[in-house]
């Protein structure tokens, strides 16, 4: 989950579909978030590396539509409907998540369990 | 004086057998002048065991020989001669002191003298050649005889101070010093025979700049001496650690550069300031436990004389001691555990009680106004009688605390009187009364048989005339310790310095802040 600074980011991602849900006036998705590049990276409980000024999911409200989609406490979220997640401040990030015309959001998360099932996978079967 | 001395004596033997434990006597009121004191307390350390008030219990024995060790012999005239003599130094060192007083003052006086004589010889020899003294001239006598009076005020401050102490070698700086002026007001007497006296310049002017000339390098002499006597070592140079070798007290202090016998009057001077007192009861325990190390293995030698040299014996003894030693299970921590927390118990219950008791003698006591009605003459007391009114009552808990800290020999019942009696007058509470016996102060703060006549040797590899080095240790050994005194040089520092901006201040805030979608 770390970068170079130039270079291309890569990650194994999962992408999550979540439903929002209407709450009388308002669209939720049940879970909060933590991040931002105007944020204190060192401050956050989630990020492997303490200076990835990431959006990070901080809390999920048990059964609501995030939980149901798949997305897990901890989880960085690299893209929002296809905007960037990776540089942007925490409100760009809450704004892009909130968009009132919008039902549906598509996340690109990446978890670090992630990335050892696919070695674990990758070392199994070799060449396959 | 020896008749005075053999008849109180005998009275006090006579009166002892009744040992009524009587804190007042007719003796220990008469001794008003110092001497008369100092007299009354030797003769109070002969016959201690008989006028000790403290005769609460059977062990009055224990007291006698832990007081002093004269106890057990009979004073006669010489003795307390000797005793005085022993007091000051002894022969040969004032001998030394009063020939090294003698050159110094032979010397100031010719130095001092000098100058005068540059003025006055001219008129003497060939009066009839002089000219006169013109107002240039006179200013400049003028100024000479200020300038002597200034000398003579600086040298007396400078040299003569009473002696602190006998040092064992001469100081350095002095014989430099001392040297310098002798070749100096040779050669200027040389310069002024040869040329002003053979010649008999009649130029009276040149003679008196001459004087001034000789008195300004005086004056100049005097300034080297000052800075090389009392200037150079008041920079700290080197840290020395003194420790006490037999209860382990250490103490650091900062020195200048001194020479190894002013380093190690320096740090007497402190020892006498800052150690608490040299107790060698305390140090009991730890012997006796050394013994049980020792006495608990005895070594038998199988194999019979004559078998291997004497030192493979004692070798192979002293090894077999060390190795079954090491593997006997010795519980000695354990007692030494359980005896210090019992004894440490013992000693706060005892100062409880004594502090209560002593809270409650004082209580006893006011201090009459000025304005209250006379009272009756048999009422009112002086300090010294309000003190030994209310000693009883505290008397029996202040011993008992004493005998358990092991400090009784330090304070004798008069000195405890004395002390009461000059609390009472400045109006000093009870826990400031008690502060000298609860915790050992100073050893100056005791009474003069503790410190008074102490000779102390200086043992040094190096020579005590040389100077502190980095690692240099030397030993000060007196009767009864030892101090050993190491030295280190403190470090040159070297610091740089960093300008900030007072502008450059400036904060930020560190945000986490988590927002529910």
């Amino acid at each position: 989950m770390s970068f170079v600074p130039g270079q291309p980011v890569t990650a194994v991602v999962q992408r999550i579909e979540i439903q929002k849900l209407r709450e009388g006036e308002n669209l939720i998705l049940g879970f909060s978030i933590g991040g931002g590049i105007d944020q204190d990276p060192g401050q956050n409980p989630f990020s492997e590396d303490k200076s990835d000024k990431g959006i990070y999911v901080t809390r999920i409200t048990p059964g609501g539509p995030a939980e149901v989609a798949g997305l897990r406490i901890g989880d960085k979220i690299m893209q929002v409907n296809g905007w960037d997640m990776t540089m942007v401040t925490h409100d760009q990030a809450r704004k892009k998540l909130t968009k009132k015309r919008e039902d549906v959001v598509r996340l690109l998360i990446t978890r670090k369990s992630l990335e050892e099932a696919v070695k674990h996978s990758k070392g199994s079967h070799p060449r396959q | 004086m020896d008749h005075k001395v053999q008849a109180t004596r005998s009275a006090l033997h006579s009166s002892g057998d009744e040992c009524t434990g009587r804190f007042t006597s007719v003796h220990w009121k008469s001794a008003d002048t110092d001497a008369e004191m100092s007299r009354t307390w030797k003769r109070q350390r002969a016959c201690v065991h008989v006028w000790d008030p403290f005769f609460l219990d059977d062990n009055w024995g224990e007291t006698t020989t832990a007081v002093t060790g004269t106890s057990e012999h009979s004073l006669s005239q010489e003795d307390i001669v000797r005793i005085t003599k022993d007091l000051e130094d002894s022969v040969g060192l004032d001998c030394r002191r009063y020939v090294t007083r003698s050159i110094a003052v032979i010397l100031g006086l010719l130095v001092f003298f000098t100058p005068l004589a540059f003025l006055v010889l001219p008129h003497i020899l060939w009066p009839d050649k002089q000219q006169r003294c013109e107002t240039a001239c006179e200013g400049l006598v003028i100024s000479v005889a200020f300038k002597l009076l200034i000398l003579l005020l600086a040298v007396w401050a400078l040299f003569f101070r009473p002696a602190r102490a006998g040092l064992p070698r001469v100081f350095v700086f002095r014989i430099l010093l001392a040297v310098l002026v002798l070749l100096f007001v040779t050669s200027y007497w040389l310069f002024y025979s040869v040329r002003i006296l053979h010649s008999q310049d009649p130029d009276y002017k040149d003679i008196v700049q001459y004087a001034v000339s000789l008195v300004d390098a005086l004056l100049f002499i005097h300034y080297l001496a000052v800075v090389l006597l009392e200037l150079r070592q008041l920079q700290p140079c080197y840290s020395v650690c003194v420790t006490r070798a037999t209860d382990g007290e250490t103490r650091h202090y900062n020195l200048g550069q001194l020479s190894i016998q002013r380093a190690a009057l320096a740090v007497i001077e402190h020892y006498y300031c800052d150690f608490p007192i040299h107790n060698p009861a305390l140090l009991s325990a730890s012997k006796s436990r050394a013994a049980k190390h020792l006495a608990g293995l005895k070594v038998y030698n199988v194999d019979g004389p004559g078998n291997n040299a004497s030192a493979g014996i004692a070798q192979s003894q002293s090894r077999a001691m060390i190795a079954a030693a090491a593997r006997r299970r010795d519980t000695s921590h354990n007692e030494l555990y359980y005896e210090e927390a019992e004894h440490e118990r013992r000693v706060r219950k005892r100062r409880a009680r004594l502090v209560v008791a002593v809270e409650e003698a004082f209580t006893h006591i006011k201090r009459m106004q000025e304005e209250e009605p006379k009272k009756a003459p048999g009422d009112v007391m002086d300090p010294r009688e309000a003190a030994q009114a209310i000693f009883p009552s505290m008397a029996r808990a202040l011993q008992k605390y004493l005998r358990t800290t092991k400090q009784q020999h330090c304070h004798s019942m008069e000195s405890i009187q004395q002390h009461l009696a000059f609390c009472i007058t400045n109006k000093l509470t009870p826990k400031a009364f008690l502060e000298g016996y609860l915790t050992p102060g100073p050893t100056l703060q005791y009474g003069k048989d503790h410190w008074l006549g102490r000779r102390w040797t200086l043992i040094s590899e190096a020579s005590v005339t040389s100077g502190l080095k980095d690692g240099s240790v030397f030993l000060l050994k007196c009767v009864d310790f030892c101090l050993v005194v190491t030295s280190r040089k403190i470090p040159y520092v070297q610091m740089s310095e960093e300008y900030i901006d007072p502008k450059s201040h400036k904060f930020v805030l560190r945000l986490q802040s988590e927002t529910s979608v």
